[in-house]
């Protein structure tokens, strides 16, 4: 540690700190240069150097200096704000200073990181030093905001991840509203039949928590409902919330299936979502005998009903409970949280991507979902595995990677599908006796008891081929491949291309975030990685927070992930948001925008720009006035004011202009 | 194949040339073939691979290993029919179709290729008809492979040749461009470059010759 | 439109009645088309095994022939119906492109011999040609002699499609179907359109070669086509001319004619049979169905 001091004495006393952050700036940034540097800036009365600044013994350098009178503002060069800069204004104001009379400089992201020449960064970190000091000459001292929080909370997306969220908010006695698009909650884990790796009954574990849901005092569940619109920020967001028009009151709708048996329709005449389309099902309907809630819902594109008005509307009459409402029109609900809890989920890759494996064009290839309702007590085969001509196959190939792994379609691994292509040859094998060859690039089994699953897999006989199959067709080489799929792969292991007849093949699709993850990131304000799934405020550290404050992830919205992981992220979701009621309120940033009165023309261009309402006019004075419990610091107004009147804390002119000028001037 | 031929399952580090991974792959975007994960797509699709002494794959993974002696004399990549199943299927878009040309040119360069082999004969042969007269004399061509390989094969060449002939579609006439000289000069200011430049940027930091 | 033409060496022996019907069909369409004066062999596969920066040469000649042929301010695309010269040309115009290293190298050779390649050339295949700027409708309203009942297996090959081709579908190609569909004939649904013929290795190490032709014939046959068309003379040759002797290798009865794709086009044409070089098929194109084709 080095101290560089001058003896300068004037108002405005500021220390500048230029942390080498272990070797990660110091390696690049000639440290002492850039604080011999800054010692001969304008006002500058302390200048040094530590190799760790958010350190104690860093933090307390800054201390010891204000406490000395050495100093009144300090500049810390070192990383991203978004990192320290609380930290540091913390340091500022447990000394005794005033937290914004402190200016952060980045040199390690902004600088160290992504420069090659030692020279350059070192140029730079200074520009952005000095800066950094003209610009904190212009800092005023501010109060933070304190804004109390409220206390419910919304849970969007009823997977497993939403319920296990919504159940545990709600137990802690928060009030929690879950949001769920599809007629009934339970996502992907509802079509399942078993779990790996103990294969539990899917159901089983999953139905008590679904009628918990239901039951709970403290949830109140809108399901085939949406999202539409955010307002606000931490602590204090204003949400609306479409209910679709189910054309059934909820309320009075008990579930019986009368309207299901009476509607016109004889047998089931549109694709049945819940089963992947292996069915039919009726305009009207309830997706699955465990759905919650148990209410019936039409589907007004199909219902000829609703579409014509010309239909017997035999479902209405069958109705004891008078639950039918072919006039039902959506409502819009509006509703203040506090927090709010992401658990959107996934959806599977469109094998038809992939030409080569033929699906769509042979029968008897399925993709792993819809496979999971066939081999499900309650899917549309009651459990059956059967080929299209009723027969039990012989010999099942099961496709892993398919859409994973691939620059074509998806870099990435999708992390379940090992696991579950295991599970369903041991289901596979159990049901059928059929010989069962999985085709893997590589085995991924990592977690507890996973790897014991495989083992158990491998000693029931399954075949393992080491390859990623090159492609499925109908052609035949050989007499015992007539009439059969034949899968095409290279067995690596051996080192020859093998060309395996089956009866059936199952496509371990990948999972790939939500079609419209991106507009749902949008209406939270939260970021999306490149392939589209909800980004985290940092992967390891701030695994379920985002970076807009009070809104947190949960499950497979945020990465492909399997049940235990969804649960416990969602476990974790729940307690950053209890944590955040908890307190009770949330500090804000000063950062609200003022009139200078002497300035002020009064055109009132800013009063009707303000999309919160926070500007008034101050007839007497002839001048706009902002309210600043009200202003959310949108900086709309500032940027309109015609005279140049309207200013924001933390964002004003002057601030900006000498952070600019630090900079040219350097150079 | 057996032990005579091939020197066990087992490689020294001396047996190897670490360089060779950087040789082939200073062809365009050749280092891509770093990224390969051994997933086999590359010899499912291959139409070949079940003549080939070593699978498209195997041959990725020697290239990296630095086996350059077992690729360069194997049979593999002469039998490359350059169809590019496995380039277009490959999930790390390795142009293994380049690589395969690459290898041939370089076992060429350094004659190691399989002795007796008619593919890099036949090779061989259309690169001297072409460069000499512009053109490939088909007829011409093939008679001179069997020659080179295989002389019993003409016999039994006899009849398919006889049949083309009656069609027309067979001649032993020596096809030629008019502006022989225009194209000697073009290939003569790469002549240098294909022989001893391009051996220099393929083989970075080596002598040439070595 | 006006085309230039780069027949290649094949077509001007074992694959003539492709340049044949190709070209009589194309008049029959009032489609002009030059061929490229002095043209050169493109340096396709066997030369391309030897030097890569020589077969790079060769196309850019053919390329810089074609230019010099037209009047700068004419875009005349090439037309090239051998598959391998099409992706030889092809692959040369994207590395060209693509790689200003061995650009410069190739423009310095062309410049010594006083020759100039700017690209603006496009490599165009006749399936793109027809389907793409003739369209199905003009093809089908010329229509005299329609193809009925006649079973065709569309046979695209590979390097027609892969890896550079834009004009069709490299796992499901339409284009060849496309066009005999609308003069008439019934298309056979074949999952081998795409797979390898063997190329050259028929000439070289025959039982490979052959294996991977009769693997093509057989299921061909086994899903009843009367008639193979084909794209490209390699093809033709090895699904054609090697047919009697996979017979006797794999003891076989297979005797499938295989065409010319514009040899069928030009019988729906109503062209006479020496126009289409028809005479020079090994196995006479039959009747299918009671159509007579010839
Ligand atoms: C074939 C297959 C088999 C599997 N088997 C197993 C297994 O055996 N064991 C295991 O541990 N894991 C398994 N998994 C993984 C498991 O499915 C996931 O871990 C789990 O479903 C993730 O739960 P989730 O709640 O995050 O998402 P989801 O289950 O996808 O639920 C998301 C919910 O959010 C709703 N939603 C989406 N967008 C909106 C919106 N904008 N507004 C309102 N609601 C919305 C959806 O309708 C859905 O109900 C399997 C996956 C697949 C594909
Ligand atoms: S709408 Fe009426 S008939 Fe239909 S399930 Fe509900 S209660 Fe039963
Ligand atoms: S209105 Fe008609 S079609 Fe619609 S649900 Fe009722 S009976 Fe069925
Ligand atoms: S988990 Fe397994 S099957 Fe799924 S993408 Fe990863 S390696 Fe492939
Ligand atoms: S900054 Fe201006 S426009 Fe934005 S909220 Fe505040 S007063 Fe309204
Ligand atoms: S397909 Fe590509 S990644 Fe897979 S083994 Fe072949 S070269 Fe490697
Ligand atoms: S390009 Fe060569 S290696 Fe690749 S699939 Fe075709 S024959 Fe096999």
């Amino acid at each position: 540690m080095s101290t560089v001091g001058t003896g300068s004495n004037d108002k405005c006393k500021i220390g500048v700190y230029v942390c080498h952050c272990g070797i990660n700036i110091s390696s690049k940034v000639d440290v002492s240069k850039t604080v011999r540097f800054a010692a001969k800036l304008p006002h500058v009365t302390v200048s040094r150097e530590y190799k760790f600044m958010c350190a104690d013994p860093g933090q307390d350098l800054i201390q010891q200096d204000i406490r000395d009178g050495r100093i009144n503002r300090a500049v810390v060069a070192s990383c991203s704000p978004l990192m320290h800069e609380p930290t540091f204004r913390n340091t500022m104001a447990e000394a005794g200073g005033n937290p914004f009379l402190f200016q952060m400089a980045n040199i390690r992201e902004h600088v160290s990181w992504v420069t090659l020449d030692n020279t350059a960064a070192t140029e730079k970190a200074m520009s952005l030093i000095s800066a950094a000091v003209e610009r904190v000459v212009f800092h005023q001292p501010l109060m933070p905001n304190r804004v109390p929080v409220h206390p419910d909370v919304l849970v969007v997306g009823g997977g497993i991840a939403g319920i296990h969220a919504a159940l545990t908010l709600a137990d802690a006695g928060q009030k929690v509203y879950l949001v769920e698009r599809e007629p009934s909650i339970g996502g992907h884990m509802a079509k399942f039949d078993k779990t790996f790796p103990t294969l539990d009954c899917s159901a089983c574990i999953l139905t008590p928590k679904m009628s918990a849901v239901r039951a709970h005092s403290n949830i109140t569940l809108w399901s085939y409902s949406e999202v539409i619109g955010v307002d606000g920020f931490v602590g204090n967001f204003k949400v609306r919330v479409r209910r679709k028009p189910r054309y059934i009151i909820e309320e009075r709708c008990v579930g019986c299936l009368d309207c299901i048996e009476a509607c016109i329709y004889k047998s089931g005449k549109v694709p049945d979502e819940f089963n992947e389309g292996l069915v039919k099902r009726k305009p009207v309907y309830i997706p699955f005998p465990q759905a919650t809630p148990l209410v019936a819902v039409i589907d007004a594109k199909t219902c000829i009903g609703i579409r014509t008005g010309k239909c017997k509307m035999t479902c209405i009459d069958a109705c004891e409970r008078d639950a039918i409402d072919l006039n039902q029109s959506e409502e819009i609900n509006e509703i203040e949280v506090g927090a709010i809890i992401l658990a959107t989920g996934f959806k599977t890759f469109n094998a038809k991507r992939i030409y080569r494996y033929g699906y769509g064009k042979y029968s008897n290839i399925y993709t792993s979902l819809e496979l999971e309702r066939m081999v499900n007590a309650a899917g549309p085969t009651g459990g059956e595995i059967t080929l299209k001509n009723g027969q039990k196959p012989k010999a099942v190939g099961i496709v892993h990677c398919v859409g994973s792994r691939d620059n074509k379609t998806n870099k990435y691994c999708s992390k379940v599908c090992c696991m579950y292509s295991l599970k369903l040859a041991h289901l596979i094998k159990e049901r059928t006796g059929a010989e069962v060859y999985n085709f893997y690039i590589d085995m991924r089994t990592p977690g507890k008891g996973y790897e014991e699953f495989y083992d158990r897999l491998l000693e029931e006989n399954v075949h393992f081929i080491r390859g990623r199959v090159a492609e499925i067709t109908d052609w035949v080489m050989t007499p015992e491949e007539e009439g059969k799929l034949v899968i095409r792969a290279e067995d690596t292991l051996v080192g020859v291309v093998r060309r395996v007849p089956v009866d059936m093949v199952v496509l371990s699709v990948g999972l790939e975030p939500q079609p419209d993850a991106e507009d749902v990131g949008r209406l939270f304000n939260i970021s999306c990685t490149r392939e589209g799934w909800f980004l985290e405020r940092h992967p390891k550290l701030a695994p379920v927070s985002t970076f807009t404050d009070g809104i947190f992830l949960a499950g497979a919205c945020q990465g492909p992930k399997d049940i235990p992981d969804s649960v416990a992220q969602a476990g974790a979701a729940a307690a950053e948001a209890l944590a955040l009621i908890d307190r009770g309120y949330v500090v804000l940033e000063p950062n609200t925008a003022y009139v200078q009165d002497e300035l002020c023309s009064g055109c009132k261009t800013c009063i009707d720009l303000c999309p919160y309402g926070a500007i008034s006019f101050d007839d007497e004075k002839d001048t706009a006035k902002v309210n600043g419990a009200l202003c959310k610091g949108c900086g709309t107004c500032v940027a309109s004011c015609p005279s140049g009147s309207l200013q924001q804390y933390l964002f004003t002119d002057d601030q900006i202009f000498s952070e600019i000028k630090g900079v040219i001037l350097y150079a | 194949m057996g032990y005579a031929k091939h020197r066990g399952k087992i490689r020294f580090e001396s047996d190897l040339e670490p360089d060779f991974s950087k040789e082939i792959s200073s062809i365009p975007e050749g280092e891509q073939l770093f990224s390969c994960i051994q997933c086999g797509t590359c010899s499912g699709m291959c139409p070949l691979s079940q003549y080939m002494d070593y699978t498209p794959r195997q041959i990725i993974a020697m290239i990296r290993g630095g086996f350059k002696n077992d690729v360069l004399s194997s049979y593999t990549t002469w039998l490359c029919a350059s169809c590019y199943s496995c380039a277009v299927e490959c999930p790390k878009e390795i142009k293994l179709t380049d690589i395969m040309y690459a290898a041939k040119r370089l076992a060429i360069r350094e004659g190691v290729y399989p002795k007796r082999f008619p593919i890099p004969i036949l090779a061989h042969e259309f690169f001297k008809n072409v460069d000499d007269s512009g053109r490939n004399s088909e007829g011409r061509l093939i008679l001179r492979l069997l020659l080179r390989t295989n002389p019993l094969r003409l016999f039994n060449q006899a009849g398919l040749g006889w049949r083309l002939l009656k069609t027309g579609r067979f001649s032993l006439k020596k096809e030629s461009i008019v502006h022989k000289g225009e194209l000697k000069n073009i290939l003569k200011v790469l002549e240098k470059e294909h022989m001893v430049k391009s051996k220099e940027e393929l083989a970075p930091g080596r002598e040439a010759g070595s | 439109m006006s085309y230039l033409y780069f027949p290649g060496c094949s077509l001007k022996s074992s694959g003539r009645a492709y340049e044949e019907s190709m070209l009589s069909v194309f008049s029959t369409l009032g489609l002009k088309i030059n061929e490229i004066e002095d043209w050169n062999c493109c340096g396709a596969t066997a030369y391309m095994s030897i030097s890569e920066l020589k077969a790079f040469a060769l196309s850019a000649r053919i390329f810089a022939l074609a230019e010099r042929q037209m009047q700068a301010s004419d875009r005349a695309d090439i037309v090239v119906p051998c598959a391998a010269c099409y992706l030889g040309l092809n692959k040369t115009r994207h590395y060209l492109a693509e790689h200003p290293k061995l650009r410069r190298k190739i423009y310095k050779a062309l410049n010594a011999a006083n020759l100039k390649y700017t690209g603006r050339m496009q490599v165009r295949h006749p399936l793109d040609v027809l389907n793409n700027d003739v369209g199905i409708e003009k093809i089908s309203s010329l229509l005299v002699n329609p193809l009925e009942g006649v079973q065709i297996a569309c046979y695209y090959g590979c390097q027609l499609l892969r890896p550079y081709s834009d004009f069709d579908d490299q796992h499901e190609p339409s284009t060849m179907d496309r066009l005999l569909k609308a003069l008439g004939a019934e298309i056979v649904d074949w999952p081998l359109k795409s797979r390898c013929c063997g190329g050259s290795l028929t000439g070289t190490v025959q039982d490979v070669g052959l294996r991977l032709s009769y693997i093509l014939l057989k299921e061909a046959k086994k899903r009843g086509c009367d008639v193979i068309a084909t794209a490209c003379p390699l093809c033709q040759f090895n699904l054609e001319c090697y047919q009697s002797r996979m017979n006797r290798y794999y003891k076989d009865k297979i005797n499938v004619p295989v065409a010319y794709f514009t040899q069928l086009m030009g019988i729906a044409f109503g062209l006479s049979p020496q126009q289409l070089g028809i005479q020079r098929l090994f196995i006479p194109l039959k009747s299918g169905a009671g159509h007579v084709c010839l």
